[in-house]
């Protein structure tokens, strides 16, 4: 609890800005939503015979995954606000326009029929009548809307749309659960207090409400706009980040700190960022250097001249038990040492990232080139679980190394790709959860171990001594084993189109800053 | 006052209502009456365009309603449904203002209105103006329903089943103090109902419908004495006494009225064309303070007792048994 409060006032600005953001993007949708369905609902009380495939039709969207449904509206309208607002939209019609229908429809016939009989014309029998008695059903159906929305709306995070779930994914990548409560406590209270003050309205009766009705319509534009206030000042290049980038220690901070750079940043995930900065959507972005887009997309990396990433030389850790237990196991996951340099493993990247080749295909064909692979040995032997971090590389590693294992030993290789986060990955090695995945030196050096300053300076540019030195604290501190590096250094890298960059002539993070 | 010509509506091809007509003079009530789905109802919807005809036309004071605007046309008609259909969210001042407020009255006038129609169908203005219709019973919210219908003083009023949803203590009671009312004597009313003897009660004329068609148009007694078909004979069949008694109308015993000097104390004056059980129904409860009641007919004045009525009645009920 004391963290929390520590981490609320020192982010005090970004939590303000995240929840006006959450606020504004829930309420825009919310209003574009009520806007569209609430016509819609009463048209199709009127048109009975449309309004079985229209609430089937929105019936459907809802039971889109909503990760999966901003996957898809990603490539029709790009990152960023229009697809989070689009999203939220779609997700908040099924609520309103279901209950506008049942509302007016649920609206005794025999008071419809005396109203018509007595002489109100059509528009007087909706205003007067079917509307106001069906208005606590309509707000019950916004209530509804906005407490899913202020849920969904976390995932905005996801595709650079801000809100409170930039904490929550930071959080989970870095494995903090500090900064996940920070986001989600915020956005459960905001479900709440919406819930609650809606939920008066909704028990008000018509006549009441009809009155609030008024100042709600000037209210929801208000918090709708709430989104931009935050925007209204944003210094320097903007550039997308992944949540992990943005809270390690050799991340986003160390960036500003070494360079004095400003960033107005957008927090992305992994996956997307590379097409954010293809397309625009962002000028700089924190890619992976082995990454097989950056060829596919032309993007430039922009040399670290000041050193502020360490080297990342990839290697398997393991239980130091494990590898005492089997040597076997150690000299068959060595057969990779050095095989995979740079070029290899962007290559490797590439065809499946592109040719959409399944990691496990690639692996295979890239054993068999280099006469490693050998077919399966029998079943039945121990269970090895395998783990690793969400991203392309990770997953073809993991496909290496089992079937590696499968060929030379008679172990049983379970996978556990796509893990959240190096901090998941790690916690659960140490757990027992999963017997080994493979990671990076300059992340073993400041996410997991954080050395004093003076040792990092010392030894940050040699890939040999920062390789030393995580072997011998990981097996100092924590009982694991670093194996031999695979041979190549995915180093994290500030990356932009490449266009761009030769237009202004940027090839450093040095020349970034000039151009600012 | 309200004619129509040939009103006939379909369904696809079913034919709910085949060439209806018929004509009412102001003051006089129509009661369409038959089995269930005889068309009755669609009758009724069609005076007031809730459902268009097929074929025909309907005439009120010579104009053709279906050139006249629906909204304006049906704010010049009362409309009572079964259902009473109160609207829920306003006060029972409210829903009988919804016509005059729509046809833009003045406050005090429209407060001056409610009040007197309240008044008239016996719930207490101070009571009743200010609750909701959940909050009154079947009885008092079908009051509340007839003074909506009755609130803008239009000229016809139509009433589908009105009395149809409730106790037969609470119909009778409503039916009384629906006929007393003063105002109603000038209007066109125009009633569905599947109660024979409601019917017989209330209508001046009776539309006996089957499979749409009319079987009968004729004034109450008409039906008994000569009805037009087996059917209009078999449907009156079953109750004919009571009805015998209900279409009895003063005049037929007056001649066995003795002619009396007027005596002391205040008499009750009867209209001589009033069913017979009402005339004795109001004399019953005004008997301890009105022993008289008091008639013309063809200039003279005659004057009864109770008992006498009450024999005369007998004398004919068996005359007209024979």
């Amino acid at each position: 609890m004391g963290e929390l409060i520590t981490f609320f006032s020192d982010n005090q600005e970004k939590v303000m800005e995240q929840v006006l953001e959450h606020i504004g993007l829930t309420f825009i949708s919310l209003l574009l939503a009520a806007v569209i369905a609430i016509p819609a609902g009463i048209f199709i009380t009127r048109r009975p015979r449309l309004s079985g495939g229209v609430l089937a039709f929105t019936g459907i969207l809802q039971t889109i995954p909503s990760i999966a449904l901003l996957g898809f509206l990603i490539p029709i309208l790009g990152i960023g606000l229009k697809p989070a607002i689009f999203a939220l939209f779609l997700y908040a019609l099924l609520p309103i326009l279901r209950n506008t229908y049942t509302g007016i429809s649920e609206v005794d016939a025999a008071v419809k029929e005396a109203a018509l009989g007595i002489g109100l014309s059509k528009g007087q029998l909706l205003r007067q009548v079917e509307l106001p008695l069906a208005l606590p059903v309509i707000f019950a159906g916004l209530r509804t809307a906005t407490v899913i929305n202020v849920g969904v709306a976390t995932l905005a995070a996801y595709i650079g749309a801000g809100g409170l779930g930039e904490f929550i994914f930071g959080g989970i990548a870095l494995n903090n659960a500090t900064m996940i409560l920070a986001g989600a406590l915020p956005a459960a209270l905001l479900a709440i207090i919406f819930d609650q003050l809606l939920a008066l309205l909704q028990n008000a009766n018509a006549r009441k409400l009809s009155k609030a009705g008024k100042p709600l319509l000037l209210i929801i534009p208000l918090l709708s706009s709430a989104y931009f206030w935050p925007q209204a000042y944003a210094p320097g290049w903007s550039a997308g980040f992944p949540p992990e980038f943005m809270g390690r220690p050799d991340g986003y901070q160390k960036v500003v700190d070494t360079y004095g750079v400003d960033f107005t940043t957008t927090i992305l995930n992994n996956a997307l960022m590379y097409k954010a900065v293809y397309e625009g959507e962002v000028d700089v972005i924190s890619g992976y250097a082995t990454d097989g887009r950056v060829e596919a997309y032309r993007l430039r990396q922009l040399e670290d001249d000041r050193h502020a990433f360490p080297p990342y030389y990839c290697a398997p850790i393991m239980q130091k038990k494990l590898t005492e237990e089997n040597k076997k196991l150690t000299d068959v996951l060595n057969l990779l040492s050095g095989r995979i340099n740079d070029s290899v493993m962007t290559v490797l990247n590439y065809r499946v990232d592109f040719d959409k080749i399944s990691p496990g295909q690639v692996a295979q064909d890239f054993l068999k080139a280099e006469g490693l692979w050998q077919p399966d040995q029998k079943e039945g032997g121990e269970t090895l679980i395998i783990g690793s971090k969400i991203f392309t590389e990770q997953y073809i590693l993991v496909e290496l190394f089992s079937q590696l294992i499968n060929g030379y030993t008679d172990y049983d290789v379970d996978t556990r790709p796509g893990l959240g986060g190096t901090k998941i990955c790690f916690d659960a090695l140490r757990n027992g959860e999963i017997d080994l995945y493979p990671e990076y030196t300059g992340t073993g050096l400041q996410v997991l171990l954080d050395p004093p300053q003076d040792t990092l300076e010392r030894i940050i540019t040699q890939p040999d001594a920062v390789y030393r030195y995580v072997s011998r604290e990981f097996e100092a501190q924590y009982g694991l084993q670093w194996l031999a590096p695979l041979g190549f250094n995915n180093t994290y890298a500030l990356m932009m189109r490449e266009a761009q960059a030769e237009s202004l002539n940027i090839k450093s993070i040095s020349d970034l800053i000039r151009q600012q | 006052m309200i004619k129509t010509q040939g009103l006939t509506r379909r369904f696809g091809d079913f034919t709910a209502v085949r060439e209806v007509s018929f004509e009412l003079q102001e003051g006089e009530t129509l009661a369409l009456i038959g089995p269930s789905g005889c068309g009755k109802t669609t009758t009724l919807k069609m005076l007031n365009r809730l459902i268009t005809p097929t074929a025909g036309k309907v005439w009120v004071n010579g104009q053709d309603i279906s050139q006249q605007p629906v909204v304006q046309l049906r704010r010049q008609m009362g409309y009572v449904i079964q259902d009473m259909g109160l609207f829920p969210h306003y006060t029972v001042a409210e829903n009988i203002a919804v016509v005059p407020r729509l046809l833009g009255w003045e406050t005090g006038k429209i407060k001056t209105r409610t009040g007197a129609l309240l008044e008239q169908l016996g719930l207490d203005t101070g009571a009743f103006a200010q609750k909701y219709p959940h909050e009154l019973s079947g009885g008092q919210q079908q009051r509340v329903g007839i003074a909506r219908a009755l609130a803008a003083n239009p000229p016809i009023v139509l009433m589908d089943e009105p009395f149809g949803a409730l106790d037969p203590l609470t119909r009778q009671q409503i039916r009384r103090d629906f006929m007393e009312l003063e105002e109603l004597r000038s209007k066109t009313t125009i009633m569905v109902t599947h109660d024979i003897e409601e019917a017989f009660e209330m209508g001046s004329l009776i539309c006996l419908l089957n499979r749409g068609e009319v079987q009968q148009l004729a004034p109450p007694e008409a039906l008994l004495q000569s009805p037009a078909n087996d059917f209009v004979a078999d449907f009156v069949a079953e109750k004919a006494a009571q009805l015998e008694l209900r279409s009895a109308k003063l005049r037929d015993i007056f001649s066995e009225l003795p002619e009396v000097p007027p005596l002391q104390g205040t008499a009750l004056t009867l209209s001589p064309t009033l069913p017979l059980l009402r005339a004795i129904y109001r004399l019953a409860k005004a008997r301890a303070e009105h022993p008289l009641g008091a008639t013309t007919y063809q200039g003279q004045q005659r004057y009864f007792t109770l008992p006498i009525l009450i024999e005369a009645f007998k004398n004919n009920l068996q005359s007209w048994a024979n």
